[in-house]
């Protein structure tokens, strides 16, 4: 019983000592400055979405039709995301940019591409195959999820007449 | 040697050996990558690789190679035979040690195979060392390696992810550090000695809740300060007996806590502390954070660095402590801490 006693004890200490070292350790360690980090990522981030509008403008502008055009817009989005990647260029974006280069599309496909390149080593199947969406597998999965979830409270209002 | 046969007592306090015949350490050999080559040690390694992937196809290959290079230089500046070597010890960052095995393949030295996280190379000295103490081999090398891409890939992300990383985050070293452990039983080797290993102190895992892998140096201060304070309490010294206490990887923010940690114990190191971290980058210039970490980083900077100024004499003594962060991306997954481990190993100028 005793014996209990002072193990119960021990673990209280060790937790005491784990959160006093935690808290400590916050205190001296320099954190990034988040305003800088704020304002590179809506200038990057602005700038990646204004290219894309840019790009769109210009595919409508020679008459493609507005949903055309909006696919071909992310397409070219998405491979020069994937040809700056293959070029050691977008990790130093993303660098500096933090979210402003992770949150558009092409952030998504920096993701794919990067792991695509690291595991072909790993062979087509096990490596390529398996290990691409390494990253973005859980924005795949939670992104359909949620999706659905969704769309079943829409269904449900319908049924019920809420709008 | 006469003392060994009839088994002297080297046992030192509670985790420390005070060798009765001092093992030497006779050469030693490190090969770097080219980030490593542009920083402030640049002079300090026997070879700098400009190709990351060392001529091969993967990263793993990569750092096979970077291990093998830093044998072949090690044969070539000690004038040693593989064969010369009755044992190896040696590790890696990567799982199941994979760097070493295709690293040491074609030597067919005995292997001892370690995983000490980033302290491997205090683990393999203080094995390579009791081994020539003890008599069981004349000659042994101790080597440890690691490589950023390969470290990146089994830890992290893959190279090409965008993301930014932590100030507390460190560099991992590509780079690899290898040392003749030996008795010098000829007057060749005599001439050779580039220091003396008189004692070690053997860690323990120590875990202050650490959990955040991004923040090493945090992770393993309290180990580098329990290795530390022991050895100067298994000794009987004062932190001045060492002109410099050089701990592996713990970069800025270990290092301010290391100090701090001691303090409160009444230990100050202030003014004789130093880092393998902070030494082999220029944190500023080459956008490495906190500093530089990996097996690679206390074993480079110990066989070029230390060693020569062990050899010249400008320290005469130091203490040689490597730190660990023991985790595998599973069991941080699995949320689990981050225990901390290091190894400390007392090198002195052979003439003290």
């Amino acid at each position: 019983m005793e014996n209990i006693m002072q193990e119960s004890k021990k673990e209280e200490a060790k937790k005491e000592r784990a959160k006093e070292y935690n808290d400590y350790v916050k205190q001296v360690t320099k954190t990034t400055s988040l305003s800088k980090n704020m304002l590179w990522a809506f200038i990057v981030g602005g700038l990646i979405c204004t290219l894309g509008q840019g790009i769109g403008d210009v595919i409508k502008h020679y008459g493609v039709e507005e949903k055309a055009a909006d696919s071909m817009t992310l397409l070219i989005l998405i491979a020069l995301s994937a040809l700056l990647t293959g070029l050691n260029i977008y990790p130093k974006i993303g660098n500096f940019a933090g979210a402003g280069a992770l949150v558009p599309i092409t952030g998504f496909a920096n993701s794919v591409a990067a792991s695509a390149i690291e595991f072909k080593a790993e062979g087509f199947v096990m490596g390529l195959g398996c290990k691409i969406f390494t990253i973005a597998g859980p924005v795949i999965l939670y992104g359909i999820f949620s999706s659905w979830i969704l769309g079943v409270i829409y269904w449900a209002g319908q049924m019920f007449g809420w709008w | 040697m006469s003392e060994i046969i009839k088994g002297v007592r080297q046992m030192k306090g509670a985790q420390s050996i005070e060798f009765a015949a001092p093992p030497y350490i006779l050469e030693s050999a490190c090969v770097c990558g080219s980030k490593e080559g542009e920083g402030p040690l640049k002079d300090t390694f026997d070879y700098i690789e400009e190709d990351s992937l060392f001529g091969c196809d993967t990263w793993e290959e990569a750092e096979s190679a970077l291990q093998e290079k830093t044998i072949d230089v090690l044969l070539e500046k000690s004038g040693y035979k593989k064969t010369d070597f009755r044992y190896i010890f040696a590790g890696d960052l990567m799982g199941q040690l994979i760097a070493t095995t295709f690293g040491i393949l074609k030597f067919e030295i005995p292997l001892f195979g370690l995983y000490g996280a980033c302290s491997t190379m205090g683990e393999a000295i203080s094995l390579a060392s009791m081994t020539v103490a003890g008599g069981y081999a004349n000659n042994v090398i101790a080597m440890a390696s690691s490589h950023y891409a390969s470290a990146e890939k089994t830890f992290r992300f893959p190279l090409e992810y965008s993301t930014q990383r932590p100030y507390s985050a460190t560099w991992t070293v590509t780079g690899c550090g290898a040392v003749v452990i030996g008795n010098a039983t000829n007057k060749s080797e005599k001439n050779m000695i580039k220091g003396k290993i008189t004692g070690i102190t053997t860690g323990k895992i120590v875990d202050y809740g650490c959990k955040d892998s991004q923040n090493m140096g945090a992770c393993m201060a309290p180990a580098a300060a329990d290795v530390i304070e022991q050895n100067l309490i298994d000794f009987g010294y004062e932190p001045g007996e060492y002109d410099k206490i050089i701990t592996g990887d713990l970069g800025y923010v270990g290092q301010t806590i290391l100090i701090d940690l001691l303090q409160r114990k009444g230990i100050e190191i202030t003014d004789n502390h130093m880092d393998c971290g902070i030494e082999i980058f220029d944190s500023e210039k080459q956008d490495t954070h906190a500093g530089g970490s990996g097996c690679g980083c206390s074993a480079t900077v110990l066989c070029g660095h230390i060693l020569n100024n062990i050899k010249k004499g400008i320290w005469k003594k130091v203490l040689f402590v490597p730190t660990g962060a023991l985790l595998s991306p599973t069991s941080f997954n699995e949320g689990q801490n981050v225990p901390g481990i290091a190894h400390a190993v007392m090198i002195e100028h052979p003439n003290k």
